[in-house]
């Protein structure tokens, strides 16, 4: 079993997080940032493929230098090597391009060895389109499942992968054959800590570090100026005054029907 | 007019309310164009007409509707280049996000994701988007610069007006292709229904928290008081209190309703990222010092378990 293991690098949700003023992007540059927590259990799930089996799981970021990190991290959880695609040409990418640049370094990667599965979060915890992994399906001509609780891989020869999807009408049970992709939530597993022997031996796994002109990629089809979206405008929404607070002294349910027939929600 | 395409989102033509949202939108926009996959479509019709729809384009082949999105994405690319809309819209769930990318990659085509307003670009061309991001605190401002807009839009981002279209009904050839069969849905198990509305479409949200200690009882008798939907938090979820299809958050459900309620609840920025953007918020904790109270424009500080039945009997006897 060959696994990408797609992982974003994304500021830190407990921190500040802005847009450069300059060109409306992200700000990614005075933010701590790390490993977006959602792709710990994409990264977990993987790992808990190969071990029940055998296989090799291959990390891959695309982001600015500091998104080693994230590799990083993978690789402590236990994944075998990674892959750091960071380019100056890609500060600003929208999600089309950046799954551009995935696909082809996913591409890249089963060059050697064909890849049997790619694995993602379910959204990132900054942009949060959650559209990254479909779109780089659709580039792979690759069946996608989404959103998978629960994943079984069949591994033999026309393999296939099965997932549970919870949806609001209905439970789904949903199958693809192998090659696909899937996309987990933060219901399939609990992912590890790294151990002090996965630090350690994190620090002698391969990372390979691949520029645009690594995968072909012209300039010109990534970054901001390629961008099908434009951000025209950003405002902070203004902070929420904070209203009356009463403490129960035996008529506080009384009180919060009297707000809400005063608000008229009764 | 330019043609504005809606994917209608329906259960065997049961048509939801994001999709009269939705014709409402595509009327700012150009002539709303219904697209219907699946079966149902003579009990969809009447609503589909009465929010505008001038025209259907329908597909009924069960390839398309056992073979998950990649089919309908074909369908929609198949459509846009018969009809070069001025603007696809589709609906803002997992199902709807994951057409819209794929139709994205297909047609060349800008997608934005998670819109709560879409109205037309000031200089007549192409369409302006409003979204709420990084857990509510930033508001955006975008446009669609390549192709055809594509626009994912959350529920409740416009209020459903009538006008009488024509729903001329079209069946379209469409044939999916072999790779998009790559995936199949082997099995579905209806949910049961709790007879509450829709969380994602509810005016009023009732949400408990690790502060149930896992009785719900006192916070579902609060929301019917009130004809609302019940949420959790992750904490309740994750305690096999209530189902994840019912968690409100980052990795739940983002509502924005009138009114939002949270019980039991302290707070956290997860939490917040499926909240924040409601209109009001109400929130019952013990602890007065729970971040949820940052939020709130009416707050009690004390246990769910006396103040929610206490409010509930006298929402009932406003009632009577
Ligand atoms: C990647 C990731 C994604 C996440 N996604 C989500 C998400 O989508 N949604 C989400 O909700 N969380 C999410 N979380 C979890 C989040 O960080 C919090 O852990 C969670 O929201 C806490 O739930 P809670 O408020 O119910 O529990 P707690 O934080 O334990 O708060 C319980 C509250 O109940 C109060 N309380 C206790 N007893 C009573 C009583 N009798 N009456 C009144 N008040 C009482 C307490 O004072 C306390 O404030 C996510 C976390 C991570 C890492
Ligand atoms: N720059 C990136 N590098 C690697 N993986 C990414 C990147 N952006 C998105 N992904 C993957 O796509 C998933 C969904 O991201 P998004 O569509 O941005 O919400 C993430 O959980 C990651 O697995």
């Amino acid at each position: 079993m060959n696994i990408v293991v797609c992982v974003k690098y994304v500021p830190d949700a407990q921190a500040e997080r802005t847009f450069n003023a300059s060109d409306n992007t992200t700000d990614r540059e005075n933010v701590d940032g790390l490993l977006s927590e959602l792709d710990e259990y994409a990264v977990e799930e993987a790992l808990k493929i190969v071990e029940a089996g055998e296989g090799e799981v291959t990390v891959l970021t695309v982001g600015p230098d500091a998104a080693a990190d994230a590799v990083k991290k993978a690789l402590q959880m236990g994944a075998h090597k990674g892959v750091h695609v960071g380019d100056d040409a890609i500060h600003g990418s929208d999600a089309i391009a950046t799954s551009l640049v995935l696909a082809e370094a996913i591409k890249k990667i089963g060059a050697d060895s064909a890849v049997d599965l790619v694995v993602t979060g379910m959204a990132s915890t900054d942009g949060t389109m959650g559209v990254v992994p479909a779109m780089v399906a659709e580039r792979l001509g690759l069946p996608a499942v989404t959103f998978a609780s629960e994943l079984a891989v069949d591994g033999s020869t026309g393999g296939s992968v099965t997932i549970r999807r919870d949806g609001d009408a209905s439970t789904q049970t949903i199958t693809a054959t192998l090659p696909a992709l899937v996309s987990v939530t933060d219901q399939i597993n609990e992912p590890r800590y790294p151990s002090f022997k996965g630090i350690m031996a994190a620090k002698k796994k391969p990372v390979e570090r691949w520029t645009l002109a690594d995968l072909g990629i012209d300039a010109a089809q990534v970054g901001l100026d390629a961008a099908w979206t434009k951000v025209d405008s950003f405002t902070a929404r203004p902070p929420r005054a904070q209203g009356e607070i009463v403490a129960d002294e035996g008529d506080g349910g009384r009180r919060l029907a009297a707000f809400l027939t005063e608000r008229k929600f009764v | 007019m330019a043609e504005v395409l809606v994917l209608v989102d329906h259960v065997e033509g049961k048509v939801r309310k994001t999709t009269s949202e939705l014709l409402t939108i595509a009327r700012r926009l150009g002539e709303p164009s219904a697209v219907f996959v699946g079966t149902g479509f003579d009990a969809a019709k009447e609503t589909l007409a009465r929010f505008g729809a001038e025209k259907v384009y329908r597909v009924e082949s069960p390839e398309v509707l056992g073979h998950l999105v990649v089919p309908q994405a074909e369908l929609l690319a198949q459509l846009v280049s018969s009809t070069s809309p001025a603007a696809v819209l589709v609906p803002s769930s997992p199902e709807g996000k994951e057409i819209g990318a794929r139709l994205a990659v297909k047609t060349e085509s800008g997608l934005i994701t998670d819109a709560v307003d879409v109205q037309a670009a000031g200089d007549g061309s192409g369409v302006t988007t409003t979204q709420s991001v990084f857990a509510g605190s930033y508001t955006v401002s975008a446009t669609v610069t390549k192709g055809t807009p594509i626009v994912a839009v959350k529920p409740n981002s416009a209020t459903p007006e009538e006008s009488a279209g024509a729903a001329a009904d079209e069946v379209v050839d469409f044939t999916p292709s072999d790779a998009a069969k790559g995936a199949r849905i082997t099995e579905s198990k209806p949910k049961q229904a709790t007879g509450r509305p829709e969380l994602t479409e509810a005016a009023i949200v009732v949400s408990g928290g690790r502060g149930t200690g896992g009785d719900f009882s006192k916070v579902e008798d609060f929301a019917d008081s009130l004809g609302a939907a019940v949420g959790a938090s992750r904490a309740a979820v994750d305690a096999g209190w209530y189902p994840h299809t019912s968690q409100v958050g980052q990795t739940g459900k983002q509502v924005s309703p009138q009114l939002y309620v949270a019980c039991g609840i302290s707070g956290a920025i997860q939490h917040r990222a499926g909240m924040q953007t409601s209109k009001t918020i109400v929130a019952v904790n013990k602890d007065n010092e729970a971040p949820i109270f940052e939020l709130v424009d009416f707050g009690v500080v004390g246990d769910l378990f006396t103040v929610l039945p206490q409010a509930t009997e006298a929402i009932t006897a406003a009632k009577d």
